[in-house]
């Protein structure tokens, strides 16, 4: 049994599988499945300071090994989850991570405010690469100073961990990284969703309400790959890695490319036991290849 | 009711038209676990370059005698084909149970339930499950034509079946909202699943006569277990609501369909 523990700035994790953002839910849907406490972290769905509805059905398509989305950041916002699920959920023997999103600086400011209060957040994971909203999203996440601004912001309300997501729909993500490391973030995860579209041929229809979604799942693996390559080559920050990963083998790949944790998404859909298979591959492979601790692994890619 | 994922057998796999099998699945290891009628499941489809998801399909029946699932699938697209090539003896991954399924009253009631192709599948179970509370259940099934009519020596087991065909080569000709039961006897519930269209139409009349009338939605799903929230429908006071959690059965009253 090799030493799964890793570190995330501050934040300690028995191992360095988390949950990707809007594929978890709140963690209670999957407590059929797997032991909640079992997880490295549990990152949950994409929160507003404000409730949303989010864009209108269909927000789903499914594409050859993948899905498009546009769910568009449904949720009752950062009140309703402080009062009714935050106590639901908060005891889970884990570290339960909130992923937030806005559209103005002071929208993710505020929402990081009452957030930094809840003892039992132990990180933040700072969604600025939405592409499913009109209005800031993912406009944060595409340029160095959006991105710096609204994470200086966010620095400033909130003491805990930061972790800041980014978008791979850019020039250089290892610019962005950089400027969000200098703007006082703890931590980069990467990659969200590839902006994508489908098209029903018959109907001469857009598959999706807002033409165009988000691409997850095993086809984009090789881009969240090679994403994970240039940020750990360009910041000194701990990353963590995301995009297709199905299983074990994958979530090693990644952190051999870089990784020191890793998220997993759209593959609890096909297996909601995913999370839990994959902490025990990782540790069969460390064993395996004799390595005593999961940090040798990060970044051991030899090229 | 804890949700589970199943590895189930094939036991038989059956064609009952030109599109429709009924496929029972049989679970070696434990015991089916208790559903709710109008309650699916998320079959995975192996080996297929096309489809990714799981493929929400309703539970048919549970045979708690034999320990067996069946599911009534129509192949429209590539994970329903898939799913049709399974061969006896084969594993399928499933699971279940998911979704709210049918409301059912404690007093005795006369029950309509109608069913258009493929949607006839829930209504089967449904029907079992009224009869054995004592309620008494009429099946109003629609069909293209009297090919599509399907398992009629099932639904005979638990209520009087009328059948309607677009062609009229079974029972009344027309559509289901077209039948001349409509005129005759009076229900107190009325459970619909079926193409949207049909499922509308069938509320209007519902709404006509003032009965309380519920209806199967089939919004596509990626987890079928709400946490992804792709699968939403609009109600009626401009709210998203999670079909494969707060549904796939609601009240009419609940969504906003001009009726
Ligand atoms: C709660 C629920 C219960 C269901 N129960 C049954 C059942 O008992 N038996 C059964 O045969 N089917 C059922 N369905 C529908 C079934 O899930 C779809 O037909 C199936 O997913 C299609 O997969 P495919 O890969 O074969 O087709 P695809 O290649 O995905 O699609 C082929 C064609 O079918 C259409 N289609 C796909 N999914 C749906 C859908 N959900 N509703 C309407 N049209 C669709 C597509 O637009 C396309 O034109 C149910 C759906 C839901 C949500
Ligand atoms: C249905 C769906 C909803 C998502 N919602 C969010 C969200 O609210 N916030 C966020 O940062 N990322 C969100 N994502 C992106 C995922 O967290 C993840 O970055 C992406 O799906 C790539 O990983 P995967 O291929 O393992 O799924 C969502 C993805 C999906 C499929
Ligand atoms: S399909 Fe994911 S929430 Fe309904």
């Amino acid at each position: 049994m090799a030493d799964l523990r890793t570190n995330i700035g501050a934040l300690e994790l028995k191992n360095p599988v988390l949950t990707a953002s809007g594929t978890f839910g709140y963690g209670e849907e999957f407590a059929d499945f797997i032991d909640l406490n079992k997880l490295g972290g549990y990152i949950i769905k994409g929160t507003t300071l404000n409730p949303r509805e989010g864009n209108p059905y269909p927000r789903m398509a499914e594409t050859p090994s993948g899905m498009l989305n546009c769910v568009g950041l449904q949720n009752k916002g950062v009140q309703y989850l402080v009062d009714n699920i935050y106590p639901r959920i908060k005891d889970i023997d884990s570290n339960l991570i909130v992923n937030l999103s806005g559209s103005t600086v002071e929208d993710y400011a505020k929402a990081a405010e009452i957030l930094d209060s809840l003892d039992g957040v132990k990180a933040i994971e700072l969604n600025i690469s939405c592409p499913n909203v009109k209005h800031g999203g993912m406009a944060f996440g595409t340029t160095t100073e959006g991105a710096s601004q609204v994470v200086s912001a966010v620095r400033k309300a909130y003491n805990k961990t930061l972790i800041v997501k980014l978008s791979p729909n850019v020039t250089s993500i290892s610019d962005i990284a950089k400027a969000v490391e200098a703007s006082g973030a703890d931590s980069v995860s990467l990659i969200n969703t590839l902006m994508g579209m489908a098209i029903d041929a018959e109907k001469r229809k857009p598959l999706l309400s807002m033409v165009t979604g988000g691409l997850s799942g095993p086809c984009v693996k090789p881009v969240a790959l090679r994403c994970v390559w240039q940020v750990k080559k360009a910041v000194k920050i701990p990353v963590i890695g995301l995009g297709g990963i199905m299983n074990a083998t994958d979530a090693v790949e990644f952190m051999l490319a870089g990784a020191d944790a890793i998220e997993i998404g759209t593959a609890n859909f096909i297996d909601p036991s995913t999370t839990v298979k994959v902490i025990e591959g990782i540790n069969e492979y460390l064993d395996r290849h004799n390595f005593k601790s999961v940090k040798e692994i990060v970044g051991a890619l030899e090229v | 009711m804890k949700k589970q994922l199943k590895g189930l057998t094939v036991k038989s796999i059956e064609w009952l038209s030109e599109v429709h099998i009924l496929l029972k699945l049989h679970d070696e290891a434990n015991s089916m676990p208790e559903v709710v009628a109008g309650q699916f499941v998320e079959v995975k489809v192996e080996n297929s370059q096309k489809t990714f998801l799981r493929r929400p399909i309703s539970i048919n029946f549970v045979d708690y005698k034999e320990n067996d699932l069946w599911l009534l699938v129509a192949v429209v697209g590539d994970g329903t084909k898939h799913i049709s090539e399974l061969k006896v003896g084969e594993k399928v991954n499933v699971m279940m149970p998911l979704g709210n399924g049918f409301p059912i009253s404690n007093s005795t009631e006369e029950c309509l339930l109608v069913g258009g192709g493929v949607g006839i599948a829930p209504l089967l179970y449904l029907g079992k499950v009224l009869k054995d509370k004592g309620h008494k259940v009429t099946y109003l099934l629609g069909s293209r034509n009297a090919k599509g009519v399907m398992m009629m020596d099932e639904f005979k087991k638990y209520g009087d079946v009328l059948l309607t065909t677009e062609d009229g080569s079974l029972g009344e000709k027309g559509f289901v909202t077209n039948h001349s039961i409509w005129n005759n006897k009076k229900f107190s519930k009325i459970y619909v699943c079926g193409p949207t269209p049909m499922m509308k139409a069938v509320a209007k009349v519902a709404t006509e006569k003032n009965t309380e009338c519920y209806v199967s939605l089939e919004n596509k799903m990626a987890c079928g277990l709400g946490a992804c929230l792709c699968c939403v429908t609009e109600d009626k006071n401009g709210h998203n609501r999670c079909v494969c959690t707060e549904g796939p059965v609601f009240n009419i009253n609940e969504l906003p369909w001009q009726i």
